[in-house]
């Protein structure tokens, strides 16, 4: 078989399919059960580490300091 | 020892650089050889004089690293009020043709100045708000400083020679012809090395992180990187005629050729100017609210269901073409089904600020990242029905397709950038507070108001043009030239020049502003001694 025609046949199957699946066990994996509680605690990253970066023994989800590097 | 072979390579550079330009087979080769000779020969001069000289080694890495983000800000304000600049002169020439003057053919008419227009504002506008951007989130979500030190440097500056060889090329007429992959060869090679470069400290941040979950924004800058890579390097394979000449031999022809034009072009809007722009959207909305996105869930289904679908829409603007049928219809099957998404990505946006609607009221920044998720929902509902087979039929090559691209380009990509400036300013110059709200207001009606007035003269003088065309007598012959068409759009043409004036009001306003905010704006009170800003 042609390359063209191999790779043609294998996106319009085995490819999509596995794709799709992708996609779906995506969405299943984000429904999973306990996930709202990591997805609660992650949403908040953007408000940690706002002046500098965690140190070593690293303090997280403090009100900003006052200086803003 | 390093700086030894930083020297030799930058001689080299500068001195081939410089028989290139002695060699050169045309001006736009010889002026970029010149320009890229004594950007070679200034590092050469800076390098030199750091050698030698002692190191003093400081342990930066309980800092970030934002003095390539402050250089990203000024050049994303700069960089954009520059393209508006030339995009008002070129509506201006549109309408009134004896703009192209006579002494400037060749360099500055229309055909010249439209590639420079649309180059500025989407790569230098808008690449430089996602490069700083994208360094400035990385670091704070990561709670890590940037990887590879000042390769973020090289970054910035390897960029903005992209941007100058671009734009001197456009004017002396080197362009493949592509449209927002216009640049030549040695252009694409050198945004080539710089965007691998850009790869691999984005990368080196996430792997280096403290955070043990990579944040949902740098999931869309990252794909904006990794996708933009692939497309740029596809998408410009080509074969120089000669080392000493711009001018390049595409590898594909004909239909291929046209389709990964548009593979290329359509995801250009998908993840440079869509994914890139969520990854701002996800950081600064939440930012400036004061509170998390409104479903994190959503977020990661929005992400994957994007770019699953985005690469495929492509085709949509090659119908009626010499495209199989089965393509375009592929094209515009993805397209619509692109609503979903999109508007999930929207709602996500929108509903942050549940709880906090009042801020609408004081707030003018947010009012502004409000609106461009407005203007990010309605041009992604504008944009699938133009896909479709029958509504493409009226709006193709007609100025609908320019005012859709606008309120997008503008209304979306412009509103959140200037939001992203306005929150990132005086974080980064250690201030209190902007220097005027109310000049924020101002910027913010200014453009709002403009890009009404440009999309809605747009829209009509769009669908005229596409009736005017199709319209035929009782015979079947056409009623309408093309020059009617032309003389019919004379209005509106005004209208859309006048809008594109105001939005550019807006945003030098907006420089003034920014300048005022460093300059004058009280400095945050330091409570301890803090770590000196590098």
């Amino acid at each position: 078989m042609e390359t063209y025609s191999f790779l043609r046949e294998f996106a319009d199957s085995w490819m999509l399919l596995a794709l799709f699946l992708f996609f779906i066990g995506m969405v299943i994996f984000v429904m999973r059960p306990g996930s709202s509680k990591t997805y609660r605690d992650v949403a908040n990253i953007p408000f940690r580490h706002d002046d500098k970066p965690a140190a070593a023994g690293d303090k997280p989800a403090r009100a900003r300091d006052a200086k803003e590097a | 020892m390093l700086n030894y072979i930083k020297l030799i390579v930058l001689g080299l550079i500068t001195l081939f650089a410089l028989i290139a330009a002695n060699y050169a087979r045309d001006l736009a080769y010889l002026v970029n050889a010149l320009l890229v000779a004594a950007a070679a020969g200034g590092v050469f001069l800076w390098t030199l004089r750091q050698t030698g000289e002692p190191v003093v080694k400081r342990d930066l890495s309980g800092e970030y690293m934002d003095g390539v983000v402050r250089a990203g800000v000024i050049a994303t304000a700069g960089w954009g009020v520059v393209g508006f600049l030339v995009g008002v002169i070129i509506a201006f020439q549109l309408a009134f043709p004896v703009l192209n003057f006579e002494w400037a053919q060749g360099f500055l008419n229309f055909g010249r100045l439209r590639p420079l227009h649309t180059s500025a504002v989407i790569f230098a506008f808008g690449g430089n708000a996602l490069i700083a951007t994208s360094f400035y989130v990385v670091q704070r979500t990561s709670a890590a400083r940037l990887w590879g030190g000042n390769l973020a440097w090289f970054v910035f500056w390897g960029y903005q020679l992209v941007i100058v060889l671009a734009a001197t090329g456009y004017l002396l007429g080197a362009t493949q012809s592509k449209e927002y992959a216009e640049p030549e060869w040695y252009v694409d090679w050198w945004l080539t090395i710089v965007w691998l470069a850009y790869l691999a400290v984005f990368l080196g941040t996430l792997v280096k992180r403290k955070e043990p979950h990579i944040y949902v924004a740098n999931w869309f800058y990252l794909s904006f990187i990794i996708t933009v890579a692939m497309l740029h390097v596809v998408n410009n394979l080509s074969i120089p005629v000669s080392v000493f000449g711009s001018k390049s031999v595409q590898v594909f022809s004909g239909v291929q050729d046209a389709m990964v034009q548009w593979w290329y072009g359509h995801n250009a809007v998908g993840f440079f100017l869509t994914a890139g722009f969520l990854g701002m959207m996800y950081y600064f909305v939440p930012k400036q609210a004061e509170r998390p996105v409104f479903s994190y869930k959503l977020s990661i289904i929005h992400f994957w269901a994007l770019i699953f679908i985005y690469i495929w829409a492509g085709p949509h603007h090659l119908h009626y073409t010499a495209l199989p049928d089965w393509a375009s219809t592929l094209g515009m099957v993805f397209s619509i089904v692109l609503w979903m998404p999109s508007w999930g990505g929207m709602i996500n946006g929108l509903m942050t600020l549940s709880g906090a609607w009042d801020k609408l009221r004081t707030d003018p920044i947010i009012r502004m990242m409000v609106i461009s998720v407005g203007f990010y929902g309605m041009s992604t509902f504008e944009g699938p029905m133009m896909s479709i087979r029958a509504v493409n039929s009226l709006s193709h090559y007609t100025d609908w397709t320019i005012g859709h691209v606008h309120s997008g380009a503008l209304g979306w990509n412009g509103m959140i950038t200037f939001g992203a400036l306005y929150f990132l300013v005086p974080k980064l110059w250690n201030r209190e507070r902007l220097y005027s709200l109310s000049l924020v207001s101002w910027h913010f009606w200014l453009a709002t108001i403009g890009i009404i007035l440009y999309a809605a003269a747009m829209w009509v003088t769009g669908i005229m043009e596409g009736l005017m065309w199709r319209e035929v007598d009782a015979n079947g012959f056409l009623v309408n030239s093309f020059a009617d068409t032309v003389a019919a759009k004379f209005p509106m043409y005004v209208v859309r020049g006048l809008g594109g004036v105001m939005f550019l009001m807006g945003a030098i306003i907006m420089c003034y502003n920014l300048w005022m905010t460093v300059k004058r704006a009280p400095a945050v009170e330091a409570t301890h001694s803090a770590v000196p800003a590098e």
